[in-house]
This record gives C-alpha cells, structure tokens and sequence, in this order.
C-alpha cells in the first residue's frame, strides 16, 4: 500500500490537456508549441456594483505570436479585459458581460490553460511555501502527470533565470524573484497567450529589469502571443511589435506599431498618465530657500527588532525648505531609517534630535504623544491601505483635524482646501478602498498635511504611480517645500531625486 | 514568522507522512480526555517521553518549543492546587484557597494530563510542513482539494497579516490616534487587519483560478503522499499506547470516567 491510487502509473496516463489540444510538450525553452489567437466583437463588461461599464463595443483581433503592449488611461478597463481573457472575471454574479471574447475560438472559461496570466502584486500570487512546488501548482490543476509536471518545473525556472533549489521557500524571495517565479508557475502550463498585467509595478529598478529580461527570453524561445499592460512604455518597448490604445469611454483609441502609435498619440498618452519615452514629467520650478534646522541625528543606527541593527551611524541633518532623498538598494534599512526620523520606532543607537521642531517637547520625537507628533511630523507610508482608518474619504481627512482638536469650521476649512488642491473633491464621499492607485497615493499624502506638520517623511511616494499622479504630486511636494516644511523622501525613483531632492543619503550594501 | 516555519531534519520521522503524526497524536488525546486521573496520564507520558527521542527535535528545539505548554501545564495545576475541590486531609487554608490531600491529586492529574495531550500536539505542529499534510489530507484522507488548498494558500498569508499588524500599529501613531484607549485602538486596528486579510485573500483567489486552480477536471498531484508500513507502524503505536494507559489505570482502579462524573 505504498503507491497513491491517483498517480496512473507511467505510460498509461490519461490524455492531457496539452494533448487535447494537439500540444505535444516541448523542450527546453518552456514557451508553448503555438500562439492563441484572440477576438473580440462588441464586447463588454460591467462589474456588478456599478452602473457604469467598464468596456463597451470593444472590436479587436490579436494574432497567434503577436506581442502587444496595451495601454490606456487609468480606469479604461485594461485590467478587466486582461481578466476576461484569463478567464477569471467570475459568472454572471460578478457583472455583465456583452458580445464575444474568444480564445482560438473557443471562451476562455473553456480553453483553461490556454492563457497564462501574471498579476501586478508580487506577495498576492505565491501559493505555496516552496518553490518547485509553487511552480507545480498550476500544472496539478491541468492535471498533468507527475513525470511531465516535474519536466516543466524545471524548464520553467531555468527560462525565467530563477535558480534556487526546488525547496526553497518563496518567503525569501525578493520581489523581483517572486515575479518571476509567477511568470515560471504560468510558464509551466505552456499557454499560447501571455497575459501580464503590470508586472513589474511594484518592483524596485533591479527588479523590473530581472523581469523584463526573463519575459524576453522567454519569448526569444516561444511563439506565444504576449498582451501585457504597463503605464512605462520604455520598459517593453523593444519586446512588443503592435501598440494598442483602449479608450476610457470604451473601444479603441489607437492600433498600430509601436513607433507609429507613439509619434501620433505620444502627447495625448503622456497627458492621460502613460509614462511614454521623450515625454517626461516637466519638473516644477522651486526657489530652493533653506531655513532653519528642523532634525539632526549623531549616530543613528536603526533597527525592526531588538538587537536587529540594519544600518549604523547615520548623522543627517534636515532643514525647513530642504528635500533630503534617502536612496539606495533594497534591505539596507532605507524605510526604516524613515520610521525612526518619523518618530515611530525607536533608535537601536543614537539619537534623533528634534529640537528643532519641538516647541517645548522633549528632543527625541519618539517621546512626543501621538497627537503632538502629527502635528510637527507626519509621515506618508508607502502601502496607502497602511493608513486608511476611516469610511470616507472626508472622514479620512478628519481623523488628524479631530485628534488636534481643531474647531468645526478651521477643519472644514483646511479639509476642503486639501480635497480641491489634490484633486480629491468629487471623491469626497467615496470609501477610501476604492480609490485608484493614484487617488489613494493623493489621499495618504493629504491626510497628513490636515495636521500642517513641519517636517514630511513619504515612504516610496512615486511607487508604481502613473505619469500624471507623479507630476502632480511632486508639484505639491516643491510648493510645500517653498513654504518653508521639510521633506524626506525614501525612493528608489532615481528622477524624483533629480528634481526635488537638494540632499541625498545613499545607503550602500552592506559587505 | 519563526513560529509559521516547520522545523526539519535528516531523521526518518521527517518522512512519515503527516496524516499519520496525525493519527497517532489523535488517537492518545482522544483516550486521556476521557478520564482524569493522574495513571492513565503518567503512563501515556512515559511512553511519550521515550517517542519524543525520535520526534526530530533536539532537546533545546523540544524544551523552547514546548515551553508556553509547559508553563499553562504549571499554571493549570497551581491553580487546582490552591483552588480544586477540598477532600482528605487539609494542609494550607486561606480565605478561598484551600490545598488538600484531593486538590494535590487533581493537581498534579492535571499537570500530567495537560503535558501528555499538549506536548505531542505541539511536537506535531511543529514539525509537521503544512504542504505535507495538505497532500496527505488530499491524497490519502481524499478530502477535497479545494477546501483542502484553499487553506493551505490562505496559511501561507498569516506570515504577510503579522507585518499588516506592525504597519498599522505605526500608522495609527502617525495619524495621532495612538493616544486613546488601548481596548478601542486595539478594535479598530483589528477591523483593518479584517479589511486588509480579505482583500489579500480575494487577490490570491484570483491569482489561484489564473493558474486553473477550481477547474472542473480532475486534479493530478506534483508530489506523492505515501502511506506504509511506517505510517501504519506510527498508528499502532499511537493505539497501544492509548490501550496500555487505560489498561493500567482501569487495573489499578484510578479510572475515572468523566462522563460518568
């Protein structure tokens, strides 16, 4: 009674899906024996919540083997369309759909397997603890048997570069590594059409090259056709061959090359948040006046846990109307030195001297009281969702108003001032989680500033933002630092350092 | 997330399939719940004690990972000590506390009972890898892979929910709500982390049925959940040693059935 009864002993397994649909498994490289084709006629989709759809009227016809960069306005329904080809939409309970949406002719809730999709939040798609097992997993549920499975794990991880041991657990992986090992999980059911949607937004510089690198050489040896969604054209540039813009008030806006595309639609896209290359953000201009010292610390060394240092004898000093850029590779205790300037987790060593801004207090902003920190720090996280407490965006901008007892009216007043300069106005009653990207980032920076602190620390602030969140943003950021506060940002953004920041600490690895 | 992660080893006991461990460490309690005299406890620990040699552990892993069981296991008997129903003879008596020949014996029945039903559970926890067992649940138990991967994917979140906790903990002292009251804070911060988990357990669902994860074919298996000889070996040991600890203790008259009062 050793053998499990499910493993059909070798030579006698059941037809595959591969086998169904006349795929013999192929070789090394671990792309698909044959592009999918995708068309679409009419198709819409509305989510069930809403009344307004999504897409509407789309018309479209994607080639087997082509590789198209889709792009659109925030809120033109890349991402549902990207899931309706994956076939996880949901059923009639999710929304509606209209019209056809066809994968080599068939739906895809019935060519599974067929699409491979890799999402943009790298800690959301591991699904098991081990590698070579999380790689397996899709594989398992196209019923592969075991030999074969085993064959694409390590296929998989050779084409995306990954090379860990199959046991290694996914927890330690980086963020790029955790991408890739996606792109290996989808890779290993062979598909004939690669969905990737924004893969690399939330990675660090290193990570979206590690990423791009693997899904060219992926391709390099795959006829599989590619849809991929980015809001940086550069970063795909050079792989794609067809450039398709979806409109936000539904159907296409733009279909063609890539060079043709962009020298016809180039202004419009960047204008719309597409970051498009020889369109950068004009930076703002700043009178760049220093003022007095607000924060200095003498040989700060921080740390998460107890007797955990990341990083040791750090001696910055921050003045009124100056930008101090913490930069540098990730794990070398960036955020963290972030939160210990902020106040909120304490020195391994050293000291934060914020006498500066004290008024009174003692001099180490880990001392002050919640309410009395807000009002001489605030601190911007770089995960948004981090800080939202309330059900409104409105209220969500009260919380800081009601915690340093301003009155009625001097809150009302500084709360609609901030809803109109960040463009937030009309979402004043709008749950904060259901924000976009760019509208959550706009809503953490304004729910600090409703307390008017003098010294700003943002945590990665131009994270995975499109082109028009980022120019607005550090528009507000200049004008706040004219204004006299004091701004520390830890980025890994290298162009925000180079129009805003005036100091820049760069903490290097560690040998 | 050190207590998320299995410990692991070249021993054999890494090898036998977790459904087993399992088995046998259910087997035990359910027969020690039964009654609570201090025999049947004292013999199942004794056995025990000689199966924890070979439960993968070194003694320092065993004491640091056993220890809040141990200390509940010391608690729960000083408190039936000072507190347990009064009989025989009286030693110590103290406005409530009253310790005596009977609460010395339930206490230290107690103390035995806690041990020998919680120190295996932990050992088995502990060294047991989740994914293991969910392929043996699947596999051999053939419970069904969708409820039995669902949890397996949503365990792996728990380490990601204990650094939602840290960030919203800082960032309740950023946004100047850190002053008021710990139980209302504690709530509130409690409700995000709510929020948080389900948005993050819906992103995985999705990430999940992207990989085919729910389709209606059948499921095949990456890795193979054996059960042998050795598993089987492990169950019979389990049973014996429930068989012996209610042997001795019913021959010795210490049987103590509960539902009998």
């Amino acid at each position: 009674m050793t053998a499990s009864p499910l493993t059909p002993p070798e030579g006698t397994a059941a037809p595959t899906r591969a086998a169904a649909f006349g795929r013999a498994p192929v070789g090394a490289s671990g792309g698909s024996a044959g592009g999918a084709s995708v068309e679409l006629t009419g198709w819409g989709w509305r989510h069930a919540t809403r009344s307004a759809w999504a897409l509407r009227g789309l018309d479209l016809r994607i080639e087997p083997g082509e590789r198209v960069l889709l792009l659109g306005a925030s809120g033109a329904g890349k991402s549902t369309l990207m899931h309706a080809l994956a076939g996880v939409l949901g059923g009639p309970d999710e929304g509606d759909s209209e019209g056809r949406l066809l994968i080599d002719g068939v739906e895809p809730e019935g060519a599974r397997g067929r699409a491979g999709l890799v999402l943009q939040d790298p800690d959301s798609q591991v699904v098991l603890a081990r590698v070579g097992d999380d790689v397996a997993f899709g594989c398992e549920n196209l019923g592969l048997p075991r030999d074969e499975i085993w064959r694409r794990v390590a296929d998989a991880l050779d084409a995306v570069g990954l090379d860990v041991p199959l046991r290694h657990p996914t927890s330690e992986l980086s963020g790029g590594q955790k991408q890739r090992l996606a792109l290996a999980g989808v890779l290993a059911m062979r598909p004939g059409l690669l969905l990737l949607d924004e893969p690399t937004a939330n990675l660090d510089p290193e990570g979206v090259i590690e990423v791009r690198d693997a899904v060219a050489r992926v391709l390099a040896g795959s006829d599989a056709t590619l849809i991929v969604i980015e809001h940086r054209v550069d970063v795909w540039w050079k792989l794609v061959d067809r450039v398709i813009v979806l409109s936000p008030g539904g159907g296409v806006l733009a279909d063609g090359r890539p060079d043709e595309v962009l020298a016809r639609e180039g202004t419009a896209l960047a204008a719309s948040g597409i970051w498009v290359p020889g369109h950068a953000p004009e930076a703002p201009t700043r009178t760049r006046v220093s003022g007095r010292e607000l924060v200095r610390t003498e040989g700060l060394a921080v740390g998460r846990r107890p007797g955990v240092v990341l990083r040791s004898g750090i001696d910055l000093r921050i003045d009124a109307g100056r930008c101090l850029a913490i930069t540098g590779p990730n794990g070398t205790g960036k955020s963290t030195t972030g939160l210990t300037l902020a106040g909120l987790i304490r020195p391994a060593a050293g000291t934060v001297d914020a006498s500066g801004i004290a008024d009174g207090l003692g001099a180490a902003p880990l001392s002050w009281k919640s309410r009395e920190l807000v009002t001489r720090i605030g601190m911007v996280f770089q995960d948004p969702e981090h800080q939202f407490v309330a059900g409104t965006v409105r209220d969500e901008l009260a919380v800081g108003a009601h915690a340093i007892g301003l009155d009625a009216v001097e809150s009302a007043r500084r709360i609609d001032a901030l809803l109109e300069r960040l463009r937030l106005g009309s979402l004043a009653n709008a749950n904060p989680f259901t924000l976009s990207g760019g509208e959550k980032r706009r809503l953490s920076v304004a729910t600090v500033l409703v307390t008017r602190p003098r010294l700003l620390v943002l945590d990665e602030p131009t994270f995975g933002q499109d082109a028009r969140t980022w120019r607005e943003l550090v528009a507000f950021l200049a004008e706040l630092l004219d204004a006299g506060s004091g701004v520390v940002a830890v980025t890994h953004d290298t162009r925000l350092v180079e129009v805003l920041a005036d100091d820049e600490l760069l903490l290097e690895p560690r040998s | 997330m050190s207590v998320l992660t299995p410990e692991a080893g070249p021993q054999a006991i890494y090898r036998v399939n977790p459904v087993a461990k399992l088995g046998a460490t259910a087997i035990i309690s359910i027969a020690l719940v039964l009654s609570i005299d201090w025999v049947s406890a004292a013999v199942a620990l004794a056995f025990e004690s000689l199966l924890f040699l070979f439960a993968g552990l070194s003694l320092r892993r065993f004491a640091l990972r056993t220890l809040p069981v141990t200390i509940a296991a010391f608690f729960s008997a000083v408190t039936i000590l000072l507190y347990g129903r009064p009989s025989g003879q009286s030693y110590l008596q103290f406005l409530l506390i009253n310790v005596s020949d009977g609460s010395i014996e339930l206490a230290i029945a107690t103390l035995l009972r806690v041990l020998a039903i919680g120190l295996p559970a932990v050992v088995l926890f502990v060294t047991v890898d989740p994914t293991d067992l969910a392929d043996g649940l699947a596999q051999v138990l053939r419970l069904p892979s969708r409820f039995v991967l669902g949890a397996l994917g949503g365990l792996r979140l728990v380490g990601l929910f204990i650094d939602d906790w840290k960030s919203l903990e800082l960032a309740r002292r950023a946004r100047g709500m850190a002053d008021r009251g710990r139980l209302r804070r504690f709530a509130g911060q409690a409700f995000a982390l709510l929020v948080l988990s389900i948005r993050r357990g819906s992103k995985l669902a999705t990430a999940m049925e992207a990989r085919g994860f729910g389709a209606s074919n059948r499921r095949s298996w990456a890795r193979e959940s054996r059960f042998g000889a050795a598993e089987v070996a492990l169950l019979a040991i389990g049973a014996l040693v429930a068989v012996v600890s209610v042997t001795v203790s019913v021959a010795t008259g210490n049987w103590n059935f509960i539902a009998g009062g």
